[in-house]
């Protein structure tokens, strides 16, 4: 109980920071608009998804996924800061949770991906991508990427603490997104990968809620017929379960040990 | 220097730190540090950079783990119950620990609720510290803009939202100018006189002198002396007097002059033709010195009446240095 309300309060104090530097709100806009206008627009225009649909509408999803996973790459930079600065010791010294800290960042970050979520759907639209499923499956789609978004941001937030120098953090996060966005079915079909390839995208984290979530919009899928492929939903849910099981609990050990 | 444990309630005691050890890597931090603070008064921690003023203030506060020995805090075991200690303890460091984005008064409030204050109490807890600490006029501005005095005193209210039985204060005015530092010891003579119990460290005599109790004096991890200021002041000397002559071969008449007025040990630097005394009454003695130097024809080219250094109390507390590499046959 009192982990809530303390993660409560420190997710207020990290949305009014945003509000005391409202420059930095441009920032939650820049990288999904960049995003679906680059991938979405440049790319979607120049390549057709054989069989059928338009590659824009295979490829929006993938983004969508992407700008999650990039996201934590703020949360991480965010903690890192954070960790640096003296307010930490006396965090630390009150009576509060040992993971309101944490949590409250997770918390403030997901306010950050709604707005961020907004501006995918909106952008989407104007680059011709739609929902086909009705606006229930289109919210639960949105709740997929939203869940997989607060697991990354536990990842974040770990490696923030791991990596506890702000300048440094950014460096570390793109080589860990990138491989994972390019071996995944973002981009393409795992099955036109070679077979060891195509087996770790199809397993890849991403790769679930690409699927579940194409599936539910409506969108054109890579129609594979591998167990992962056929299990999108459910793997959608556990992957990002999984992942905030280990990275959480790790991530308030870690951030326990601060300063010792 | 064992601390007897026997007969000590949790009434009369703050603080209690009993053999307190820490090492980080091959560097001992604390090396069996003592202390026992009783409810109500205010102790001095005094020790140079590196002595591990820092380090017991992190240990007793709960911010570090420590490798061998016992604390306790308003009653409770640092170790095992870290989160009664906190409910207990406010702590103000050597660098302001407020949130340098939010303003004083976000601040305040968000620390007040943190420690269980219903919105409006931690919103008017907050009103009254800001008029209290003279920051009102700057309440919505961001910490980060503060002075550094302003700081040191929002830094301060946080530690009081809610009042603490014990508060620490890491070297609360290095860094401050005159005026801030005054402000602060008012402050903390305040809280004293409304009971809390307070362990400060500080690099200065001066800061112990004025609002301590009794005076701990910390090196190479252990308390070496201890006393009530005025005990400690007694063991030190008092002010000493220093004269240059401008001839080398002028240093041992000089030596012998200083030492036949004051009566006490005279050191000499020739070197530098340098002698140096501690004196009680300094102008009698400037006085007494200066015209025996003279009617011995001797060329004095600078004097000086000081205060003894931190530098020279620990030679004297301690038989070595404060900043000395060489520990051995150091006899504590």
């Amino acid at each position: 109980m009192t982990a809530l309300t303390d993660g409560w309060l420190m997710a207020g104090r990290n949305l009014r920071h945003v509000v005391r530097s409202p420059e930095e709100i441009v920032l939650y806009f820049s990288l999904p608009i960049m995003f679906v206008l680059v991938f979405g627009y440049v790319f979607g225009s120049g390549m057709a998804v054989p069989g059928h649909g338009s590659y824009r509408e295979f490829l929006l999803p993938g983004v969508f996924v992407m700008t999650m996973l990039y996201g934590l790459g703020a949360t991480a930079s965010a903690i890192a800061v954070d960790a640096g600065r003296g307010v930490v010791d006396r965090f630390r010294s009150l009576p509060m949770a040992r993971s309101a800290l944490l949590s409250g960042r997770a918390g403030a970050d997901l306010v950050r991906a709604c707005l961020e979520m907004a501006t995918l759907v909106v952008c989407g639209l104007l680059v011709g991508w739609r929902w086909r499923e009705g606006v229930v499956a289109a919210l639960a789609a949105v709740a997929l990427l939203l869940l997989l978004r607060v697991a990354l941001t536990w990842v974040g937030v770990l490696l923030g603490l791991l990596v506890p120098n702000p300048d440094t953090v950014g460096v570390v996060v793109f080589p860990l997104a990138f491989p994972l966005t390019a071996l995944s079915n973002v981009f393409v079909a795992p099955e036109l990968m070679p077979e060891w390839l195509g087996a770790v995208a199809a397993w890849n984290p991403l790769s679930a809620t690409v699927a579940a979530v194409r599936d539910l919009f409506g969108n054109p899928g890579v129609g594979a017929d591998s167990w992962p492929a056929r299990h999108a939903l459910l793997l959608a849910i556990a992957w990002p379960l999984a992942l905030m099981a280990v990275a959480a609990p790790a991530a308030v050990r870690r951030y326990q040990r601060l300063g010792r | 220097m064992a601390v007897t444990l026997g007969g000590m309630t949790d009434e009369t005691t703050a603080v209690l730190a009993d053999g307190l050890r820490k090492r980080y890597g091959p560097t001992t931090a604390l090396d069996g540090f003592d202390l026992v603070v009783p409810a109500g008064t205010v102790c001095g921690v005094l020790g140079p950079n590196g002595a591990g003023k820092t380090t017991a203030v992190r240990i007793l506060t709960t911010l570090l783990r420590f490798d061998g020995g016992r604390a306790r805090v308003a009653g409770h075991d640092v170790a095992t119950r870290p989160q009664r200690v906190r409910e207990a303890i406010g702590l103000t460091g050597q660098y302001a620990a407020v949130d340098e984005v939010l303003s004083g008064r976000q601040n305040l409030v968000l620390f007040g609720r943190l420690r269980r204050l219903p919105a409006r109490a931690a919103r008017r807890r907050a009103d009254e510290l800001l008029d209290r600490f003279g920051l009102a006029p700057v309440a919505d501005r961001s910490a980060g803009t503060y002075s550094g005095g302003m700081r040191r005193r929002l830094d301060l209210a946080a530690s009081l939202v809610v009042p603490p039985r014990v508060l620490f204060l890491d070297e609360p005015t290095t860094g401050l100018d005159p005026r801030s530092r005054n402000g602060l010891w008012t402050a903390v003579r305040d809280l004293v006189a409304d009971g809390t119990t307070v362990l400060l460290t500080t690099q200065y005599l001066q800061e112990a002198d004025q609002l301590a109790d009794r005076v701990c004096v910390v090196d190479a991890g252990r308390v070496v002396a201890e006393g009530t200021p005025d005990q400690l002041k007694a063991r030190i000397g008092a002010d000493r007097v220093e004269l240059v002559v401008r001839r080398s071969a002028d240093v041992p008449v000089a030596a012998a002059v200083l030492e036949r007025i004051t009566g006490a040990a005279v050191r000499v630097d020739g070197e530098l033709r340098r002698v140096q005394a501690p004196v009680t009454d300094r102008i009698a003695v400037l006085t007494a010195v200066l015209r025996a130097l003279s009617d011995a024809g001797i060329a004095v080219e600078d004097v000086l009446v000081r205060r003894p250094t931190l530098d020279e109390a620990f030679l004297l507390l301690t038989g070595h240095r404060a900043e000395s590499d060489d520990r051995a046959g150091v006899a504590v």
